[in-house]
């Protein structure tokens, strides 16, 4: 779960770590009262959980409180890459003698934490690892001991940091892996983290990503996912209610399957066949009838949808259970799109006998459905 | 042969009072897998298809001298239940759980390495031998003892492709599920490891997914140690967009780190035979 802007920096806060002084404005008014309280020049920042926000237009400068109106003004009424702008957060902008890089992630193939840290900041890290990989400071972080002041004191070094400044540096670095911690950030990252001109670190930019599978610990921000504003399409809120994974996808073949690295191929054969998905969508393990219908109903949901492909290989989950799944949400949804259905495994026989009383044909290999699917669409939707 | 178990191997089930603790406990036993005790706090002193229950892993391995556990417990206790299970003796871990959080599992790695063990999945079907023995969720009548060795990271496609070898009469050694999490216990190194020392297997299949560089750094491994068996892939998620979980937590393409195209090159590079679609693969080890 992405944090939005001024959620992250009400956390850093929260730990003393160094931000613009700043506030959140949803409106006009609000947005003359937070600029009225703060020092021009100012800073308008869209609050929308895209990357590149600032190529995009979402971050605007002003000079002064009617300039702050008006850039607040200008970012309500606009889509930031199709995503439309709810609220502001306005600061003061830094003068800054210096960007660096500060975050922590995860190492996979380790199997634990790693701080990455930069000289050079206000760049993705990938980027920075492309143009200046020698700038990159990377520590693992041993998860009995954790992240200890000394290794922050060792990257504070390496990154030309001496005296107080140094001082100051690792300390910000430990509060920021404490951040992580506490909030199970798969990825906590300050970029840029900027010296200013006074020599001081202030966090310029915050991205917080929390676990996803960490939110039962974070209640508050899980409710703010599922019930207030969030990055995620009503469809994929609906989806994780319901415990299903589900991604919108451009195209215009509605897909459902059981498991995520058969979705995912099966998306990939679609495409193969020169078809488009218009979603991935993960039933899971032994799916109920009425889990079923929920997925039919959140993948027809999608106007794009054309026709669907129902995936589904039986390991434990029987074939009969799905194939009544499939009739009795047929029933309930009322679907009229065209439905090619792939059912083997367990009990399979018997959901064949099923679906085709009920005139659904039910083919068996995953590449002839795929193509199928992809052909139910040239016959011009039949 | 085969790696890592066999039917000798004796199991602890961890949550074998639940549902799907019960119901596979049953089939494992059906299969021959050794289960010799149960482990469910609070419910000491029953017993669950003949098994015995036990309050803790102590107790259980006081009596019962298992070497692996195969576990069902709820994410939010996973990992106490497995750091019990390592501090108790247990040296071949089971994680079946999804959706552990990434710090738990991080420990629990930690604590695994100190103690020399070896974890499987977060987020796994399991590990099965076919014939022999099997500590997992899989459907077991797909899978055939054989010659082909396979690691993945995802569950229903090990078992799409597991189905078209055993079509083709292309039995397997063992299958291993590693994981769909970001931090898993046994990565696609580690698997080819085991796969070279085992005299049953004579060749591997590797199934990847998008996101991180663990196939990547598999890749490497092959071409640098010159890899005596034939390897063979399939990577799922060359359709999905950058940003996106696609189901499984380790699924996802960050800015253009982890995406398929990445893994297949890598594979293609160090003479891995990359399959373009799941039937694919059964042919390709023909050949």
């Amino acid at each position: 779960m992405r944090l939005f802007e001024y959620e992250a920096k009400t956390i850093l806060t929260k730990y003393g770590i160094p931000t613009p002084q700043g506030g959140l404005a949803t409106n006009l008014m609000q947005a003359r009262e937070v600029a009225s309280k703060l020092k021009s020049p100012l800073v308008a920042k869209a609050q929308v959980l895209v990357a590149g926000r600032g190529k995009a237009g979402g971050i605007l400068f002003a000079n002064s409180v009617d300039e702050t109106e008006k850039a607040v003004e200008k970012l309500l009424n606009t889509q930031i890459k199709g995503i439309p702008v709810k609220s502001v957060w306005i600061e003061e902008k830094i003068q800054s003698k210096k960007e660096l890089y500060f975050g922590v992630t995860t190492d996979r193939f380790s199997r634990c934490y790693v701080a990455v840290a930069s000289a050079t900041g206000g760049m993705e890290i990938e980027e920075i690892a492309a143009q200046a990989p020698e700038q990159i400071v990377k520590t693992a972080i041993n998860p009995q001991h954790g992240f200890q002041p000394f290794h922050a004191k060792q990257i504070a070094r390496k990154i030309g940091y001496a005296g107080s400044q140094f001082l100051e540096l690792a300390g910000i670095f430990e509060r920021i892996y404490r951040v992580g911690m506490d909030y199970d950030t798969e990825l906590i990252e300050m970029n840029p983290l900027v010296e200013n001109d006074g020599g001081k670190f202030v966090a310029a930019d915050a991205r917080i990503i929390i676990d996803d599978n960490a939110l039962f610990r974070h209640p508050e921000y899980k409710r703010r996912l599922l019930e207030g504003e969030s990055e995620l399409t009503s469809q994929e809120v609906e989806a994780m209610k319901n415990d299903l994974a589900y991604v919108k996808l451009e195209g215009n073949i509605g897909v459902i399957g059981n498991g995520a690295g058969l979705v995912m191929a099966t998306l990939d054969t679609i495409q193969y066949y020169g078809g488009k998905p218009a979603n991935f969508l993960d039933v899971g393990g032994g799916a109920p009838a009425e889990k079923i219908a929920t997925a039919l109903n959140i993948v027809l949901s999608d106007p794009n949808v054309k026709t669907l492909f129902i995936n589904i290989l039986g390991g434990i989950t029987r074939c009969d259970e799905v194939a009544r799944g499939i009739l009795e949400a047929k029933a309930k949804v009322g679907v009229t799109k065209p439905m090619v259905i792939r059912l083997v495994g367990t009990n399979e026989e018997e959901g064949k006998r099923i679906l085709t009383e009920a005139g659904i044909p039910v083919l068996e290999s995953m590449e002839e459905a795929a193509q199928k699917a992809v052909d139910t669409l040239k016959g011009g939707g039949k | 042969m085969g790696i890592m178990i066999d039917k000798n191997t004796r199991a602890i089930v961890q949550g074998i009072t639940g549902t799907q603790g019960s119901f596979h406990t049953r089939l494992m036993l059906e299969y021959g897998t050794k289960i010799v005790a149960g482990h469910t706090p609070g419910k000491g002193g029953i017993s669950v298809l003949g098994v015995p229950v036990y309050d803790t892993v102590e107790e259980a391995q006081g009596k019962h001298h298992a070497t692996a556990s195969i576990s069902f417990v709820p994410a939010p206790f996973a990992s106490d239940a497995a750091l019990e299970a390592l501090e108790n003796g247990i040296r071949t871990l089971v994680m079946i759980t999804e959706h552990i959080p990434i710090k738990d599992a991080i420990n629990v790695m930690a604590y695994a390495k100190e103690v020399g063990a070896a974890i499987i999945g977060p987020n796994t079907p399991g590990i099965i031998t076919p014939g022999e023995s099997r500590l997992g969720i899989m459907p077991a009548h797909i899978f055939k003892p054989g010659n082909v060795g396979m690691a993945s990271r995802s569950g229903t496609l090990t078992y799409e492709i597991a189905a078209s070898l055993t079509r083709k009469n292309l039995g397997q050694s063992t299958c291993i599920g590693l994981g769909g999490d970001p931090i898993t216990g046994l990565n696609f190194i580690d698997a080819l490891k085991m796969f070279e020392k085992d005299k049953q297997t004579e060749a591997v299949v590797l199934i990847g997914e998008i996101g991180g560089n663990l196939e990547e750094l598999a890749a490497k491994y092959i071409s640098e140690t010159a890899y005596p068996k034939p390897v063979l892939a399939y990577i799922a998620g060359r359709s999905a967009p950058p940003g996106k979980r696609m189901g499984h937590a380790g699924a996802i393409v960050m800015g253009k780190a982890g995406t398929a195209e990445s893994k297949i090159e890598a594979f293609k590079k160090a003479g891995v035979k990359v399959a373009e679609k799941p039937d694919d693969l059964a042919e390709l080890v023909q050949t």
